[in-house]
Order: C-alpha cells, then structure tokens, then sequence
C-alpha cells in the first residue's frame, strides 16, 4: 500500500511540484505508528526486565528456598515464598474449577435454550458482571458475602465433618468468612462472565448448518452441544479457559479482601492464606528494607512468568480457531 | 430401545435445566452486588460526598479529593492512551500486515491486555517513582496508562480492519499521501468504533485500583498538582474498606457505589451506541 500511493499519478491538471501535498509527512507518519507500537512491546519486556533486575537480590540470595520456604519474615529479612505462590495457584484452580461449569452453561443457554428476546438483555448483563471493577468484587465478598458464607457454610460444614475423618482437616481454618476458598468463590464469580463471553462468541461462531445437521439425525441438545458444537470449538474453547486462568492468577484487589493475608501454607478450605498479587498489594508501599522490595519483586517475576505463558499460549489457541 | 431414548432425553432435560440455573445464578450475583452497593452506599450519598474532602475518623467528610485524582488522573492517561494506542492500531492493521514483528506486537498487546494490573503499578514503580523519588499522579496516569493502550490499540485495529479495501485504494486513487487517507477517509469511517474502544478503556482503568497503590500513593488532601502524590477512589475504597472505622467504611461503600455505576453507564452506553452497527 504504502509505494502505492506514493508512486500514484497526479491530476490532470498540472502541479507545482511532484509529490502531493503532505507526502513528506507519509514517513514520518509510518514511523510514529510503528513506534507506537514498539512502546506496546517494550511496555511488556520492560516489566518482565525491571521484575527481574529489582527481584534478582531475592534469588541470589535465597536460591531454591526462595520457593520452598514458608517462612516469610520481614523482622529477620528471610523470605520464602512457597505460601504465596501455592496459595495463588490454589485459588485459581478453585475458581476455575468452580467457574468453569458455570460458565460453559450459561454460554450454551445464551447460545442454545435461550428465548430470541432475552438473548440480547442477558448478554449484555452477563458482560456486565465480566465489567464490574475488582475492587467492588472485594467490598462485597468481604462485608456481604463472608459473614453470610461464614454463617451458612463454614460453620455447618465444620459441625458435620466427623472427627479424625479426612472432612476435619478440609474444612478446618477459622469460620470468620475469609480464606481461601472465599477467595475462590468471589474470583469464580470475576471470570465466570468473562469466560462465558467468550465462550458465547465462539458458540456463535459455529455454522448454523454444522449444529442444525446434529439435530436434524436426531440429538438432542445435550448431544449436539457436547459432541458437534463445542469439538468445533475446542481450540478457541481451551484459549478461553486458559485466558481466564491467567486473569484469575493475577487478581489483586477482591482477593486481598477476602483471602485472609496470612503468609503460613494454608491447611485447610477455610484457613487464610495469600497470593502473590496479594501479599504485593499489602506490603510493597510499606516495605522498608532492601530485601523485602526484592523479594516482592521476585514475587512478581514468578506471577509474570506463569501468567505470560498461561496469556500466550491462550492467544494462539484462540488464535488458531478462526473467525474469533 | 425405549429406555435408552428416555435416558437421552432426560440427560438433555437435565442439561438444559443446569444451563438454565447457571445463567439464572450469574444473574443473581449481579443483582445481589448491585442491590447491596445501592443498599449499603445510596443513604450516604449527598452533597458532602463532592464538595468535601476525606475526613479524619470521626468527622464530617467527602470523596472529592479522590474523585477529583480519580478524574485526573483518568485524562491524563486516557490522553497518552489514545495517542499512542490508535498509531499502534493503525500500524497493525494498515503497515504490519502479516510481518512477523506484527503478529509479535499483536500477541503481546494481547497478553498485555489481561496481564496483572499489579504487575504494572511495580513496573512503573521502579521506572517513574524510584528515579523521582516521589509518589506522584504522573506515576498513576502512567499505570493506567499502559493499561488503556491494549484496549484501543484492539479496538483499533479490529474495525480498521473491517473498512473495506475500496476506501483505501479511493484514497490512493486520488493520489492522497497514505497518511492523509487514514486521517481523513479511515479513521472517520471507523471513527465510531474507535470511541467504542476508547470508551471501554475508559471504563476499564476508572475502577483499576492495583496499580495505583504505589505509583499515585494515596493523600487525604485536596491536589490538582500531578508531581504530588494523588488520592484516588479506588485506593481510598481500600483504605477505609480496610479501616476499622464505621465512618470510613460508610464512604468506602458510597465511593464503591458511584465508581461501580459509572462503570455501568460507560459500559451501557457503548453497546448503545454499537447496538446498531456491530451485532447482527
């Protein structure tokens, strides 16, 4: 495009001058988008480049405890970062497993059972939910929902587990309402809307003709939904899943209301526990001394790390199912 | 034969209704939230709310400090945001094409587009406050600045892209200058989703509270100055959320009220205004 225009023929009247008026800008104009651009890019090496420099203190000095250790100690300045980084790996893969369902369901009744004049005004509260900010999330889970789910589930659950039964030790921690599988649920609920919407675009984009073919030698919606629809998906559909685990590894704000901030490994459903962006929210305006900064940093290297794979190859599945 | 027929239709009876709970369920969450923001928030609402700032614990007060920052701060990222991510936009889909550099800058603009909000606030921690020495509301705009840009640089470049070769070729056909046919013939065609995306950005980075807190800090002061430390809604949310005041809490829940509502109307007014033009 770019010699086309700029060898195109001039009007039949005759210019001054050669070049039409502004071509001298066209380059200039080129470079400021491709610059653009690498700003975008250098945005992204630069946090993975700073994470690493100002974390690297932590590394050389813990080594292989620096992952191993629970022992997080401001006072002493040791840190391990073991409890973090379990607990943030654990409330994603509750919150997925939780969400992941849920999601799936509503995305088919959008796509399938839906009534035609619902379709619209629940699509668009379903995205909604997905456009609520964080930091709500975290009010509500920590004045609304923990002292409800404190009442109605911890409390009872823990009065029902028999004794020296496996149940005992699953839903031990303290029935206040946070911990970590608070945390799970309000993160569930964060990317539920999420993946269904993007589950909804992929559902959508399926051949009328594809799905009509499965009812037509007589499916039923189960079978057409579970054995045609989502196999036409499936890349896409994995991308998806994947894309909201990365956002639920790096939630900061409605998980540091409700996980409890407590740096031990975590014993039970119940017990308080943290996350990487969690315990980084909390301390990293107040923390005085060298190593503490670095070790948060190094912190932050390790959620890049695994978000970043997590967002990549997320993208290139999705990427991969066309028409999305 | 019979049996197995009534198992099918049973199993699908039972999907249908589990697919049916689970949408009834999302939307019970988003009523339950927005009904106990209202519950919680609505009856402190008033004057004081935007013409005081935060108070001391236990006297009278507002969020005007905060939402001034909020606003601000908000501008002034949205300002380098738009800039910097309708040219990325345009250079994706106008120059990059298929080239290996723009499908790399278009990866990572994706991965950068759910990236840890956190993780930003230390990026721009050690590259705008370390080297000042300062918390400041640059530090913030910066944040969510990089935040913003991701979001429009999509939007961008996905209804660039829907524009159809004719326009762009009229252009050429007119012996235009390329960089006068994108100002003058694409970005107007696409000028309606290009605001779509700038206004989602909008709404994504006003309730971002992350990468704030130690980039703009916090202050209980009324500021206009952006190399000072700057209070912000979200940050002043979790404050007082946290706090173990009755008071602050009250304004906690009013400061959640009003940032989650605006949230809404950007995002009911975008698909208003798409409604037409982007869905069949």
């Amino acid at each position: 495009m770019a010699e086309l225009s700029a060898t195109a023929p001039e009007p039949a009247r005759p210019p001054k001058s050669q070049r039409p008026k502004g071509a001298a800008i066209d380059p200039l104009f080129k470079i400021c988008c491709a610059a653009s651009a690498t700003l975008i890019l250098s945005a992204l090496t630069g946090v993975m480049i700073t994470l690493a420099l100002a974390g690297w203190p932590a590394f050389s000095k813990f080594g292989l405890s620096f992952f191993t250790s629970t022992e997080w100690n401001p006072v002493t300045d040791v840190y391990g970062g073991a409890g973090p980084i379990v607990g943030t790996l654990l409330t994603a893969a509750g919150a997925l497993i939780l969400a992941l369902p849920l999601a799936f369901a509503t995305a088919v009744f959008l796509t399938e059972f839906c009534p035609r004049s619902l379709r619209r005004p629940i699509g668009v509260a379903v995205e909604l939910l997905a456009g609520i900010p964080s930091i709500v999330y975290g009010i509500w889970g920590l004045f609304v929902f923990a002292p409800l789910f404190a009442q109605w589930v911890e409390i009872p659950l823990m009065g029902w587990a028999p004794p020296g039964s496996i149940w005992e030790a699953v839903f031990s921690g303290i029935p206040n309402g946070s911990g970590l599988l608070t945390a799970s649920i309000i993160v569930a609920m964060m990317i539920l809307p999420f993946i269904a919407a993007t589950l909804r675009e992929l559902l959508l984009s399926v051949p009328a003709r594809v799905r009509e073919s499965a009812y037509g030698v007589g499916c039923t919606s189960l079978e057409v939904v579970w054995s045609v629809t989502l196999p036409y998906v499936r890349r896409g559909a994995i991308g998806a899943v994947m894309l909201g685990l990365g956002r639920a590894l790096g939630e900061t704000m409605a998980v540091t209301f409700v996980i409890g901030n407590s740096h031990d490994f975590p014993h039970g459903l119940f017990d308080g526990g943290s996350t990487i962006a969690s315990t980084i929210a909390n301390e990293f305006a107040e923390a005085t001394s060298d190593m503490h900064v670095a070790a948060l940093a190094a912190l932050g290297l390790v959620l890049f790390l695994m978000t970043f794979i997590i967002l990549t190859v997320a993208r290139l599945l999705i990427g991969a199912q066309k028409n999305v | 034969m019979f049996a197995r027929r009534t198992r099918r239709t049973v199993a699908s009876g039972a999907f249908m209704v589990f697919c049916t709970a689970s949408t009834a369920l999302a939307m019970v969450v988003l009523v339950a939230i927005l009904g106990s923001l209202v519950y919680n928030g609505i009856g402190g609402v008033n004057l004081n709310v935007f013409t005081l700032d935060t108070p001391a614990t236990g006297s009278i007060g507002g969020l005007r400090n905060a939402i001034v920052g909020s606003i601000l701060m908000c501008a002034w990222a949205m300002a380098g945001a738009v800039a910097v991510g309708v040219l990325a936009g345009t250079w994706l889909s106008e120059y990059a094409g298929d080239s290996a550099y723009g499908s790399l800058v278009r990866l990572l603009n994706d991965v950068l587009l759910s990236a840890p909000s956190i993780l930003v606030g230390l990026f721009v921690y050690q590259i705008a406050v370390k080297p000042m020495h300062g918390f400041s509301g640059f530090a913030g705009a910066i944040a969510l600045a990089i935040l913003a840009v991701p979001v429009v640089t999509r939007t961008t470049e996905d209804v660039l892209k829907l524009q159809s070769r004719q326009l762009r070729e009229s252009g050429a056909a007119l012996g235009t200058p390329m960089w006068t046919t994108i100002r003058s013939i694409l970005w107007k065609a696409a000028g309606g989703g290009i605001v779509t995306g700038i206004l989602l950005a909008f709404a994504r980075i006003s309730g971002e509270t992350a990468p704030l807190l130690f980039t703009a800090l916090n202050n209980q002061f009324f500021e206009l100055n952006m190399t000072k430390p700057m209070a912000s809604l979200p940050a002043v949310i979790f404050n007082f959320a946290l706090s173990a005041y009755d008071d602050w809490r009250r304004l906690a829940w009013v400061g959640s009220l009003l940032i989650a509502f605006a949230v809404l109307a950007i995002n009911i007014l975008v698909r208003t205004l798409s409604r037409e033009k982007r869905r069949p």
